[in-house]
């Protein structure tokens, strides 16, 4: 067993409390009953109640909800495909290459940019169809656009993982492409498609800033509603909101965990 | 003919059918990504019309806007708020992998149980929302809040005065976004730190520095590449922090990009921005690889 020099540990243990400390902050002041302001005046849950008459609130959840599990389905499946495609196919190597690069630049590119990309053309496309005015059609669109390179780069590296041993096995028992496909890559591959398609649903649930240019006045979602409610002032409400949204993102954290490390 | 897993066919026919599996994920990605993309190279040499409408006039006009020739004669705003982002980007990067060292040596050298605990720790923050962990820090450097009247009580801030907006705040909030991004990945490579060559510097007298640079450093570089590039490219084009907590006295380039495609409603001059924000964030990452293979073969 190594053993951590002291310093280590008193760094390591206030960088967690860094990290913690205003999330802490946000979590005390979400049971405080005081209805303005930061002063203590006792314990209650009334915000959280208030929570689930809020409209504006319920519906900003049902459209984050809406579309993270949309564009989730719809990247993981192209995802998934692209993944196949690049991987199972004797491709020269500048196509390949090519098909590198264009994967990698959701990954690699700040997201600020491909939103504005984004708005730019789908300012463009409006010009030829009301279906592109800012809404949820857009956002589903551009949250699909960068979860396809994620899903794809999973996918991929749990590809090579499997080899081509078992597939050549099958074709050598004379399976067909589609029986090959549907019995054996399919099943092989099923824990990277979900690995895959979990990063893209918290990605989707995460993102900020794609929502944000791409939404429309119909469309809000947790986090734009969040950031346009801190602009007008704090309130318990929002404290209650953001604490519900962290205790959703640790269960999911400790699910992905549990899922994960015992198969 | 060739055999291809196992499969007797000619390359031809296999392409015809990879081709054929492509095309739905890159149609996607040319119609949504790249053809955008190159829309927006476009739209940064034309002009803005008086209600903000596209004139397709070509024009330098937004570039030159942008290094700062006005009417008026020269001003450095736009370029210092370029700086800056790459300043703020920088530190926060440098920061987070300061103190990302000790804390994966620390989880690393927990008993198995507790690691799994103390690493959920890291990745909980990592998946937590970006505009609730940037609102946490907006409450906790609030004025009623014990940070903020020490600051009051030592003269730094005016009496019931928030610590923010200003850079200070910015820093804060970047690092604290940040932060989990290097761990996580620079974790991975400390986990499998082969700790003989460690003990091996350490026999034949090298310093504690040389420790660190040629034995440790080395081993650690892919996952500290990762986490390098995973905090330097989103911290260029970052927002949502310096918009809580910097204002507009500490604008960012995210913030500015966002200023032009929303109030003042200046696409082409937005693009010209992005554009701008591009050239950065690539020169970063080409420095930071040859830097990085200087390092490795060091």
């Amino acid at each position: 067993m190594r053993r951590n020099h002291p310093v280590i540990i008193a760094i390591s243990y206030l960088t967690i409390a860094f990290l913690y400390l205003p999330l802490a902050g946000v979590a005390v002041f979400s049971v405080n009953a005081a209805r303005r302001g930061l002063v203590w005046k006792g314990f209650s849950l009334k915000w959280y109640l208030k929570l689930f008459e809020n409209e504006w609130i319920l519906e900003a959840a049902w459209n984050t909800l809406l579309l993270a599990v949309i564009s989730t389905i719809i990247a993981t499946i192209l995802g998934t495909i692209l993944a196949i495609a690049m991987d199972r196919f004797p491709w020269r190597s500048r196509t390949s290459n090519f098909l590198d690069i264009i994967l990698h630049i959701p990954v690699v590119i700040p997201d600020i940019i491909l939103a504005a990309s984004l708005v730019v053309a789908f300012g463009l496309l409006r010009l030829a169809s009301s279906l592109f005015e800012p809404g949820l059609l857009n956002m589903i669109i551009g949250h699909i656009t960068f979860q396809i390179a994620f899903v794809a780069l999973v996918v991929r590296s749990r590809l090579v993982a499997i080899g081509r041993e078992v597939e050549e096995a099958a074709r050598d028992l004379f399976a067909t492409n589609w029986y090959l496909l549907r019995k054996v890559i399919l099943p092989l591959l099923m824990p990277g498609i979900i690995a895959g398609a979990m990063l893209a649903f918290t990605l989707s649930l995460d993102d900020f800033v794609i929502s944000f240019f791409t939404a429309g006045p119909e469309s809000q979602t947790l986090p734009l509603f969040i950031f346009a409610a801190v602009r007008r002032g704090v309130t318990p409400q929002i404290h209650a909101l953001s604490t519900l949204i962290m205790l959703v993102t640790v269960v999911l954290v400790v699910l992905t965990e549990r899922l994960t490390r015992h198969r | 003919m060739i055999t291809w897993y196992g499969e007797l066919t000619t390359r031809k026919r296999l392409l015809k059918r990879g081709s054929l599996l492509l095309l739905p994920g890159m149609l996607w990605l040319m119609l949504f990504l790249v053809l955008p993309g190159l829309v927006l190279v476009v739209v940064s040499v034309i002009t803005r019309g008086a209600y903000g409408q596209l004139e397709w006039v070509f024009t330098l006009e937004n570039y030159k806007r942008l290094a700062g020739f006005t009417l008026f004669g020269w001003t450095p705003d736009y370029l210092m708020i370029l700086w800056r982002s790459v300043v703020v980007a920088f530190v926060t990067t440098l920061v987070s992998v300061i103190l990302s060292y000790p804390l994966c040596f620390f989880i690393a050298a927990r008993p198995e149980r507790s690691r799994y605990m103390w690493l959920t720790l890291v990745i909980i923050p990592f998946w937590t929302n970006m505009v609730i962990r940037a609102y946490a820090w907006f409450l906790i450097l609030a004025p009623e809040m014990p940070f903020a009247r020490l600051a009051a009580v030592l003269g730094f801030i005016p009496d019931g005065a928030p610590l923010y907006p200003n850079a200070f705040a910015v820093y804060l909030g970047m690092v604290s976004m940040f932060l989990p991004f290097v761990t996580l990945p620079l974790y991975a490579s400390v986990e499998r730190l082969d700790w003989s060559l460690v003990e091996a510097a350490q026999d034949l007298y090298a310093s504690r520095i040389r420790v660190l640079t040629q034995a440790i450093l080395p081993q650690t570089m892919p996952g500290l590449s990762v986490g390098i590039i995973l905090t330097f490219v989103p911290a260029m084009g970052m927002f949502v922090v310096p918009d809580l907590l910097g204002g507009a006295k500490y604008m960012l380039v995210g913030n500015l990009i966002q200023q032009q495609f929303g109030t003042s409603r200046d696409w082409p001059f937005g693009a010209a921005i992005s554009m701008g924000l591009m050239v950065l964030t690539m020169i970063g990452l080409q420095i930071y690889r040859r830097k990085g293979k200087e390092i490795e073969v060091v």
